[in-house]
């Protein structure tokens, strides 16, 4: 290829990858705002805020300490990864027309790509523990399973670790990002328990309804939107006939996995209940994303189509039985993620010459033991250090009063200078916004 | 026959509509209210300022009783939504002069 060729086509697959970054990390957007209109209004400041503070803290950590876990350039072996710092510096001319195995795309933005893939999932474990785990202790926890946790899993597949060696197949992540995400979720969940009044004591599941679904709705669609970008971002390329028309493949294959998800969740929710609920129809496109997502290219339409209707399959049965279990997801995370990942990671052997059933699965059990069990051990130190889980008057009042100090839908609100019982509260340091503490509660 | 209002914390719902329908209390209206008693409001914070939210989220639980039925109705109500702490509520009793089912017409002890 000549200079001009080469250069152009690392513009090309550069420019893509920095796109698709783009949509994944709106995916960002999708999960908070899903995740907020689930819950109940007294919880929804809290669950934003802990959204787009994950998402953060998350980048940060990637960047200083996560990304070259994952990608070490040394690894100790294909068991352990290498430790490395921030980054390095970006490709030149030189480097990329070094022949055959040349870097053809910016490492910045593999950096970048890989960054947004890490917050999203972290976010997975968000909407698991609504409404009753404190926000700091989940930050902290955060800041492990991003620098730590799910780096080590990320690097045995995608890093080039044992798993990859052993021929397991994961093309954009359905176990490896959402069974792990999953997996961590139902750690924190076992560890954090249900939410007060979510379980009867003779076994009966009580619902406790979202607050606001349009909001759900849009996050929902915000999601779908984002994952052109997972899925079609995982090509790592575009810049040739054959990767162009793989990466379109790729897109109408996940957009049909989700579609077929969503009908066939309908219509199983239909026949099991009567009724059409929104938010199992939602859960069940998400799960036919989650479960195109190990093998969205060498599927045919049609196979993708029945890829995702069975996705909407597990994840409605997925919800309903671990509400069996008291285990109380309130997002259905758990399943959309866990569940629908096992069944994606399972589904490419129907496709992928390369995978082996047996390989998925050793693949599947050995990622989640490492992604509950580190979470777990995690989350049992910050409960020992600094408690996980809200008091119960509290979760009563709902976290926004508690952790945010504000509420999401403030009504009968006074900007008084006075207190209840006639002290003046300190307006002038307020005013000048000097202090951040706050008045006592009056009890 | 008379008006039994409670005040209630709103978490105690369920409790209290549970105690009700065991002493067979056929009805009731429950209304979300905002108030404050000794409990006071509490001040919170919206980007560096303060503020006051002088009123306190209830829930109001309205069940129309006959004579008999009064005591046992307000010793339900108030054991159910005990917790002992300020901010449980308060039961306020009203004379209730007439009651009238709409779709039969029946009136007084019949249409409660």
């Amino acid at each position: 290829m000549n200079e001009i060729t080469l250069e152009l086509s690392y513009a090309l697959d550069t420019f893509y990858f920095l796109v698709c970054t783009a949509f994944v990390m709106f995916m960002a957007c999708g999960f908070a705002m899903l995740e907020s209109g689930l819950v109940r209004s007294k919880n929804t400041v809290e669950i934003l805020t802990k959204n787009a503070m994950l998402y953060s803290v998350a980048c940060l950590v990637y960047l200083v300490v996560g990304y070259n876990l994952m990608y070490p350039a040394n690894p100790v072996s294909s068991f352990i990864p290498g430790l490395d710092f921030m980054l390095g510096s970006d490709n030149s001319m030189a480097d990329i027309s070094a022949g055959e195995g040349s870097p053809y795309y910016s490492s910045m933005a593999d950096f970048i790509f890989q960054a947004v893939f890490a917050a999203a999932t972290m976010s997975i474990v968000s909407g698991a523990i609504a409404e009753r785990m404190k926000l700091w202790p989940f930050l902290v926890f955060a800041v492990f399973m991003v620098g730590v946790i799910y780096p080590v899993n990320g690097f045995w597949k995608w890093g080039g670790g044992f798993l990859d060696e052993m021929g397991f197949q994961d093309f954009a992540g359905s176990v490896v990002v959402h069974m792990a995400g999953g997996a961590a979720a139902l750690a924190a969940v076992l560890m954090v328990g249900a939410r007060k009044g979510r379980f009867g004591p003779n076994g009966e599941v009580r619902a406790i309804p979202g607050a606001n679904l349009p909001i759900a709705m849009l996050g929902m669609f915000i999601l779908w939107m984002g994952w052109f970008g997972f899925n079609g971002g995982s090509m790592l390329k575009i810049a040739s006939l054959d990767d162009a028309n793989a990466v379109a493949r790729i897109f109408v294959n996940t957009n049909t996995a989700a579609a077929s998800g969503m009908v066939a969740a309908a219509l199983l929710y239909r026949a099991l209940f009567g009724k059409t609920d929104m938010t199992m129809v939602m859960n069940g496109a998400l799960a036919g994303l989650v479960s195109i997502t190990a093998e969205p290219l060498l599927p045919g339409p049609g196979m993708a189509m029945l890829v995702g209707a069975i996705g909407g399959v597990v994840v409605v049965l997925s919800v309903l039985g671990l509400d069996r279990l008291r285990i109380d997801d309130p997002v259905g995370a758990i399943s959309v993620h866990g569940s629908a990942g096992i069944w994606g990671i399972v589904a490419v052997v129907f496709t992928n010459p390369d995978a082996t059933l047996g390989i998925q699965l050793l693949g599947t059990v050995i990622i989640f033991a490492w992604m509950f069990g580190a979470s777990l051990v995690v989350l049992f130190i910050i409960r020992a250090v600094m408690g996980l889980r809200v008091s119960e008057q509290d979760e009563f009042e709902g976290m926004d009063a508690h952790e945010c100090g504000m509420h999401a839908y403030p009504e009968f609100v006074s900007a008084n200078t006075s207190d209840m019982d006639g002290t003046p509260l300190r307006s002038s340091a307020a005013a000048d916004g000097l202090l951040a503490s706050r008045k006592p509660v009056q009890r | 026959m008379h008006m039994i209002a409670a005040i209630i914390q709103p978490h105690r719902l369920e409790d209290v509509r549970e105690a009700l329908s065991d002493i067979n209390v056929q009805g009731l209206t429950v209304t979300e209210v905002k108030g404050f008693g000794r409990q006071k409001g509490h001040t919170e914070l919206y980007r560096g300022a303060e503020y006051t939210v002088d009123f306190v989220n209830k829930m109001k639980v309205e069940v129309g009783a006959c004579d008999s039925q009064v005591d046992t109705v307000i010793e339900a109500i108030k054991t159910a939504a005990y917790s002992g702490r300020i901010g449980d509520g308060k039961i306020f009793v009203y004379p209730l002069s007439n009651v009238i089912r709409i779709r039969s017409g029946e009136t007084d002890e019949a249409a409660l």
